[in-house]
């Protein structure tokens, strides 16, 4: 299935920061965070098509995450 | 800072200076200062351009220590843009040298007739007023220069563009940063107004001879100092992402949430938001030779901001703030950094406030004065209209509701006169809430509902749901009313709500400093009461529950991509100050 994986903020660093991949079917979060080799309790926000997710929530055709370590401002 | 100041515009024969003991105002600070002697000395009917009206300068309890991230500044007044009370905060180093010269307030009263332009002198000798009408509608940037060739490089300055001079009502007051450029702004709510109807040009703060205030147990309070900035330092927004790309880190997360208001609040999604994001102006500024890590004051050790050079490699503007892209950005449809960043000098340079102001070219933009995305027009409107004094500049710089009411738009994005910054309280629905209830006029700073709906800091409430928003938009006001208070930059919250040491830091630094015994619920408590009394003076200048409200469009128009209107219901919004 294809999915487009962003990365943002420090998790750019020596990664590919917009990439469209091919997953195998069942891929969940988890896996797109150890295949992108983010250590995942670095992992801060997880934003699957606009809304949050979580590490085990399985991926579908077409999906768009985005991955953000903690993150604030304001 | 043991004393109060109170300077007298409008004596007869001239402006009077008289000194008194801090009084019944002993123990307070920042906030608390402001608010509880605005809403106990000013008469809330009064007119906020009247001389009635004070404006209330005040550092923080822990300004002028040792202490790191002590150096915001809390300005108060009935405000011109609202009609509520107001706290305006900043950065800069006006708190540090201000609390250290030994003021817990200077005020500033009643209103000189005439024409003449003030400057007022703070040191350790006392306090001078001086008439300089040499500075007659100077904009921030060339004044301060000229004010730095006869006071020098070791004073703070607070000042005003000619946007306060004319009484503009998202006027700003400047404070000038570590390295003297005028960056750093109380921006919303037209305090800087208030600052030209007294006819106050500059205020030159300056500690020559004066040390760092003492805390009452110097041992206990340098551990506790450390242990605190450890905290700051572990934590990943403190330590890593507000350093390394400033608050526009959250271009890309508020875009992916879909609660990016886009083209005055007709998307939730921008196109072009990669462009203006964080992670693109921390690439630029450093490619440029400017930085991405920088401290508005000494002893800040979060270092948010930045320096934004033009294309040639020159000092164009301190790096802008989220809310700043975001308002001259995506609001307007623009998906230029540079035109941005220009319009983030001019607003810091003009005196303005740079969400009102950007609210308003978006409203204009609405109303077909220019087009959506035109970046050109939008400088020329700030250059040629707003800084000139123009009629439509006129307008334009007293914020989004005249210019919408004066321009004929009907969404036009304010609660109680005040606009609405970067987050959209459809898809974000706790956001709303603080807009709607805030003593403030809509602000997101008043209690930051982002951190815990978006960005999963200090808990986590579904931002699509109704279910806890008004309870969590609470607590974050009560804590947020007392951190202003402290003088502390409000972005410890992030580190202090999530690690339970780094809070016991905090408190330890307060009463190590002040020989007290607080606790979690003191500050809670200290929080109530400082919004109590903005409140109370809120019911007697006329506003009701019913202005506890968000604009119409935003219960009534979905926005994609989640298609959900605002719909925490008005009883539930009425029980926000019912503790
Ligand atoms: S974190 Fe940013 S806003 Fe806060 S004191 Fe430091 S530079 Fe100023």
């Amino acid at each position: 299935m294809h999915v487009t994986v962003k990365l943002f903020a420090g998790f750019r660093n020596g990664r590919i920061p917009i990439e469209e991949t091919e997953l195998p079917e069942g891929t969940r979060v988890i896996d797109v965070v150890n295949r992108q080799t983010i250590p995942v309790n670095e992992v801060g926000i997880i934003m699957l098509n606009n809304r949050h997710a979580k590490l085990d929530t399985e991926l579908v055709q077409g999906d768009i995450l985005a991955l953000f370590p903690l993150v604030g401002g304001g | 800072m043991e004393k109060i100041a109170r300077i007298d515009m409008g004596a007869q024969g001239g402006p009077r200076v008289t000194f008194e003991p801090v009084g019944e105002y002993a123990g307070l600070g920042g906030r608390a200062t402001t608010s509880i002697m605005i809403a106990k000395e000013v008469n809330p009917l009064a007119h906020a351009l009247g001389a009635e009206n004070k404006l209330v300068i005040a550092p923080g309890m822990l300004s002028g220590s040792a202490g790191a991230m002590t150096g915001r500044l809390s300005v108060g007044c009935k405000s011109p843009l609202t009609g509520t009370i107001k706290e305006s905060n900043a950065g800069g180093q006006a708190a540090q040298v201000l609390a250290r010269i030994g003021y817990a307030a200077i005020v500033l009263e009643g209103k000189p007739e005439g024409d003449d332009l003030y400057k007022i002198i703070v040191s350790a000798e006392g306090i001078k007023v001086e008439v300089d009408n040499s500075l007659k509608l100077m904009d921030n940037y060339p004044l301060v220069e000229k004010l730095r060739a006869q006071y020098g490089d070791k004073v703070a300055y607070m000042t005003i563009g000619s946007a306060g001079e004319r009484m503009l009502y998202a006027a700003s007051i400047a404070c000038t940063d570590p390295e003297l450029r005028p960056t750093r702004h109380c921006g919303r709510g037209g305090v800087g107004a208030v600052m030209g109807s007294k006819k106050v040009k500059a205020i030159i703060l300056d500690d020559a001879g004066m040390k760092m205030r003492p805390p009452k147990y110097p041992d206990k309070f340098r551990d506790a100092n450390r242990k605190f900035v450890e905290g700051l330092r572990k934590h990943p927004v403190t330590g890593e992402g507000l350093p390394a790309y400033g608050t526009n880190v959250l271009t890309n997360v508020i875009n992916e949430a879909g609660g990016y208001p886009t083209r005055n609040f007709r998307s939730g999604t921008f196109e072009g938001a990669a462009k203006l994001s964080g992670e693109a102006q921390a690439e630029l500024e450093i490619k440029r030779g400017g930085t991405a890590t920088h401290g508005c004051h000494r002893g800040c050790v979060i270092q948010c901001s930045g320096i934004y050079n033009d294309k040639n490699g020159n000092y164009l503007t301190k790096q802008p703030e989220y809310e700043t892209v975001w308002a001259h950005g995506g609001h307007c449809g623009i998906d230029d950094l540079d035109v941005v960043a220009e319009l983030d000098f001019l607003d810091d340079n003009i005196g303005l406030d740079t969400i009102d102001m950007g609210v308003a070219i978006g409203v204009a933009m609405d109303a077909g004065i220019i087009k959506f995305g035109d970046g050109e027009g939008a400088i020329r409107l700030m250059k040629e209209e707003v800084a000139k004094g123009t009629p439509l500049g006129r307008l334009l710089g007293c914020g989004a509701e005249i210019t919408g009411k004066v321009l004929g738009v009907e969404k036009v994005p304010v609660v109680k006169g005040q606009a609405l910054p970067a987050y959209d309280p459809r898809p974000i629905q706790g956001i709303g809430v603080t807009y709607a209830t805030t003593t403030m006029g809509a602000d997101h700073t008043a209690g930051y509902a982002i951190a815990t709906n978006i960005l999963k800091s200090g808990g986590d409430v579904d931002p699509l749901k109704v279910e806890g928003q008004v309870e969590l938009s609470r607590n974050l006001q009560i804590a947020t009313a007392a951190i202003d208070s402290t003088g502390m930059c409000l972005f410890i919250a992030f580190a202090i709500l999530d690690q339970p040491e780094t809070f016991q830091a905090f408190l330890d630094m307060l009463n190590a400093f002040y020989g007290t015994e607080l606790t979690g619920d003191s500050v809670v408590e200290l929080g109530k009461k400082v919004l109590s009394a903005e409140r109370d003076f809120n019911a007697r200048a006329g506003f009701t529950k019913y202005h506890d409200r968000l604009p119409r469009f935003f219960y009534t128009d979905p926005i994609a991509p989640h298609n959900q209107v605002f719909s925490v219901s008005d009883e539930e919004m009425d029980q926000l100050y019912n503790w």
